[in-house]
C-alpha cells in the first residue's frame, strides 16, 4: 500500500513538473505571437526601416539574411558533402596512414561543433574581416557562419551515406561501376534526403545566430548593393531594437515572429522530409 | 563503403585528391580558429604577462588593468545554476515523454521541445529582458541579474537535454523493460533501477552538451544580466560573463583591449576543449565495455 501510495505521488510530481515546463514554454510564444502578430503584413515585410527601426520595415534586413545564409550554404556545401564522402566511403578501406587523418579530422569537427558562437565571431573579426581585408561584410559574415554549420552538414551527410546498404555497393562494383560513378550514379542520389535535412538544419542555426554576425556583417541597416557591404541580419536586428534603441520593442517583437515562423517552417519541412524518408524505405 | 578495386583509374585519383583537399580545409578550421585566437592574443600576454588577468586590481582596460576573474565567476555561476537546473527538469520531461505520458499528449510535447529547441538565443534573451527582467525587478530591483540569467539560460538549454535524454531512453533495449515489469517493479521502481543505470551515459552526454552552450552562450545572457563587472554578491546582483564581455567591447575595442578580449576568448576555448575531452573519455569507456 505504501509503496503503491509513493509511486502515485511520484507520479503527480512528474506531471506537475512536465506541465510547468511547457507552460513557460507555451507562455513565451504565446507572448511573442501576442505582441508580434498585429504588425506583421505585407508593408512591414517590403520597405526599409525608418527611425533607426522603430517605424518601417525589415525588407533591407530579410536581403542581407538571405545573402549571408547564401554565401553560407554556397561555402559549407561543397566543403561539408566532399568531407562527408571522404569520411565514410574511403577512408575505412585504405592504410592505417588514412584512417589516422580521417580520425583526426572527424576529432577536429567535434571539436568545431562545441566552439560557441562568440568564438566564432572574434575568428571571423580576426580572419575574415581583418587579415583577408573583406572588412564588415555580408562575405565576412556568411563565411564565418560556413565554419559553424559545417560540423552539421557533415554529420547528415555521412549519416545519409552509411545508411545506404552494403550491398548496393558490392552489386554495382560486381557490375563494374567504377567508385566514381558508384558515388555519382548510386549513393549521393540515395543520400540526398540526409543532405537536405543537413541543409536545413544548417540554415536553420544560420538564421538564428547573432552574437557570430555582430562584428563580422555588422549593423548597417541600408539595403545592400554588394557581398561586400555590410548587412544587418534579423538576430542582428532584434538584439539592436531590443538593446540600443527605446521604444524599439514592438517592431522587435514583430522581427522575432517573423523569424520564429521562418524557423518553425524549416523545422516543419525537416519533420516532414524525415517521415516521408521512412515511409520510403 | 565501396572497395577498394586493385585498378584505380585516373577519374578516380583525380576525385580522392578533390575530397582529401576538401576534408583538409574541414579539418583546418578548428586550427585556424584556435590560431587566430591565439594570436590576437598574444601582443598583450607577451607585453604585460599571464598573471595579472588575475592579478590586476579591476577590468579597466583603458588604464591597463585586465582582470577577468569578476567575469570568469560570472561565466560560472550562470553556467552552474542553470546546468543545475535544467538537468533535473530535462530529465523529467524526458521521463515524461517516454514513461509518463499517453501516445497522442507524448508526441504534441515532444514536438513543442523541438519547437522550443530550435528558437534563437537572441529571442530567448529579447524575451527575458521583457517579460523577466521586469518581473525580478518587481521582487527585487534592478531586475537585471544572475537569477535573469540562470531562469533565460535554463529555458534555452532545458529543450535541447530533454531530447538528448529522451533518445537515450528510447535506445534502453525492451527486453530490459519487460524484465522489469515481469519481475514486478512498479513504474517508477523500473525507472530507477533499470532505465537510469542503462541510460547512463546518454545522461551525461546530455549534461555536458548543456554545459557547454550554457558557458558559450552569449547573447540571451547579455541582454538580461545587466553587464556591471563585478563578483555578484547574490542571486538579484548585476553580472558580466566573459562571452557577454566580448559582445559588449568588441565593438569599439583597440589596440590592449582588444587583445585582452581575444584572451577571454581563448579562456572560452579552453574551457571547451576540456569538456570535449571529458565527453571523448566517456565515450571510449562506453565502448569499451560493450
Amino acid at each position: 500500500m505504501n509503496n503503491e501510495h509513493r509511486d502515485r505521488l511520484i507520479t503527480g510530481f512528474i506531471w506537475f513538473i512536465s506541465s510547468l515546463v511547457i507552460a513557460v514554454l507555451f507562455w513565451l510564444l504565446s507572448d511573442l505571437v501576442q505582441h508580434g502578430i498585429g504588425q506583421i503584413n505585407w508593408q512591414f515585410l517590403t520597405t526599409a526601416p525608418q527611425n533607426s527601426g522603430r517605424n518601417g520595415g525589415i525588407a533591407p534586413i530579410l536581403v542581407s539574411t538571405a545573402l549571408i545564409v547564401l554565401v553560407c550554404l554556397g561555402v559549407s556545401l561543397p566543403l561539408g558533402i566532399g568531407t562527408a564522402i571522404l569520411l565514410v566511403e574511403f577512408i575505412p578501406h585504405s592504410s592505417a596512414w588514412a584512417n589516422f587523418w580521417g580520425r583526426l579530422v572527424r576529432l577536429s569537427l567535434d571539436v568545431l561543433a562545441g566552439v560557441p558562437s562568440i568564438a566564432f565571431g572574434l575568428f571571423g573579426n580576426a580572419f575574415f574581416s581583418k587579415t583577408l581585408g573583406l572588412g564588415f561584410s555580408i562575405l565576412s559574415g556568411g563565411l564565418t557562419l560556413a565554419c559553424m554549420v559545417l560540423p552539421i552538414l557533415i554529420r547528415s551527410t555521412q549519416e545519409g551515406l552509411s545508411s545506404v546498404p552494403e550491398d548496393y555497393r558490392r552489386s554495382s562494383a560486381a557490375l563494374g561501376l567504377s567508385r566514381p560513378s558508384i558515388l555519382w550514379t548510386l549513393l549521393l542520389p540515395a543520400a540526398i534526403p540526409a543532405i537536405i535535412v543537413g541543409i536545413l538544419l544548417g540554415l536553420g542555426r544560420a538564421i538564428a545566430e547573432t552574437a557570430a554576425l555582430i562584428f563580422t556583417s555588422g549593423y548597417v541597416d541600408r539595403m545592400p548593393e554588394s557581398l561586400l557591404d555590410s548587412g544587418r541580419s534579423l538576430s542582428v536586428h532584434i538584439f539592436d531594437l531590443a538593446m540600443n534603441i527605446s521604444g524599439g520593442e514592438p517592431k522587435a517583437y514583430a522581427t522575432a515572429l517573423v523569424l520564429v515562423i521562418s524557423l518553425v517552417t524549416i523545422n516543419g519541412v525537416i519533420s516532414w522530409i524525415g517521415a516521408w524518408f521512412r515511409h520510403d524505405f | 563503403m565501396i572497395n577498394q578495386s586493385t585498378h584505380i583509374s585516373i577519374n578516380e585519383s583525380i576525385l580522392i585528391w578533390i575530397l582529401r583537399i576538401l576534408a583538409a580545409i574541414s579539418g583546418m578550421i578548428v586550427l585556424l580558429i584556435v590560431g587566430f585566437l591565439i594570436w590576437e592574443a598574444l601582443p598583450l600576454l607577451t607585453k604585460i604577462g599571464l598573471p595579472r588577468v588575475w592579478n590586476d586590481a579591476s577590468w579597466h582596460p583603458a588604464s591597463q588593468e585586465f582582470n577577468l576573474v569578476p567575469m570568469l565567476w560570472g561565466t560560472i555561476l550562470v553556467m552552474a545554476g542553470s546546468v543545475c537546473l535544467a538537468t533535473p527538469l530535462g530529465i523529467i520531461s524526458a521521463i515524461f515523454i517516454q514513461y509518463y505520458a499517453p501516445p497522442t499528449i507524448a508526441l504534441i510535447y515532444r514536438r513543442m521541445i523541438e519547437l522550443l529547441a530550435g528558437i534563437p538565443s537572441v529571442v530567448y534573451g529579447f524575451w527575458g529582458l521583457v517579460v523577466i527582467v521586469p518581473l525580478i525587478g518587481k521582487i527585487h530591483p534592478p531586475g537585471a541579474s544572475l537569477l535573469a540569467g540562470i531562469l533565460i539560460l535554463t529555458l534555452m538549454i532545458l529543450p535541447t537535454s530533454a531530447l538528448v535524454v529522451e533518445a537515450s531512453f528510447a535506445n534502453v533495449p525492451e527486453a530490459y523493460l519487460r524484465g522489469a515489469s515481469a519481475l514486478g517493479l512498479g513504474r517508477w521502481a523500473m525507472i530507477a533501477g533499470v532505465v537510469f543505470p542503462a541510460a547512463k551515459s546518454g545522461l551525461i552526454t546530455g549534461v555536458i552538451l548543456e554545459t557547454g552552450r550554457a558557458i558559450g552562450e552569449t547573447m540571451a545572457v547579455l541582454m538580461v544580466c545587466g553587464n556591471v563587472v563585478q563578483v555578484p554578491n547574490s542571486l538579484f546582483a548585476p553580472v558580466r560573463t566573459l562571452a557577454a564581455n566580448i559582445a559588449l567591447e568588441m565593438a569599439y575595442a583597440m589596440g590592449d583591449h582588444r587583445s585582452a578580449l581575444f584572451v577571454s576568448g581563448v579562456v572560452l576555448m579552453s574551457l571547451i576543449v576540456l569538456l570535449v575531452a571529458i565527453a571523448e573519455v566517456i565515450n571510449q569507456d562506453r565502448s569499451e565495455q560493450s
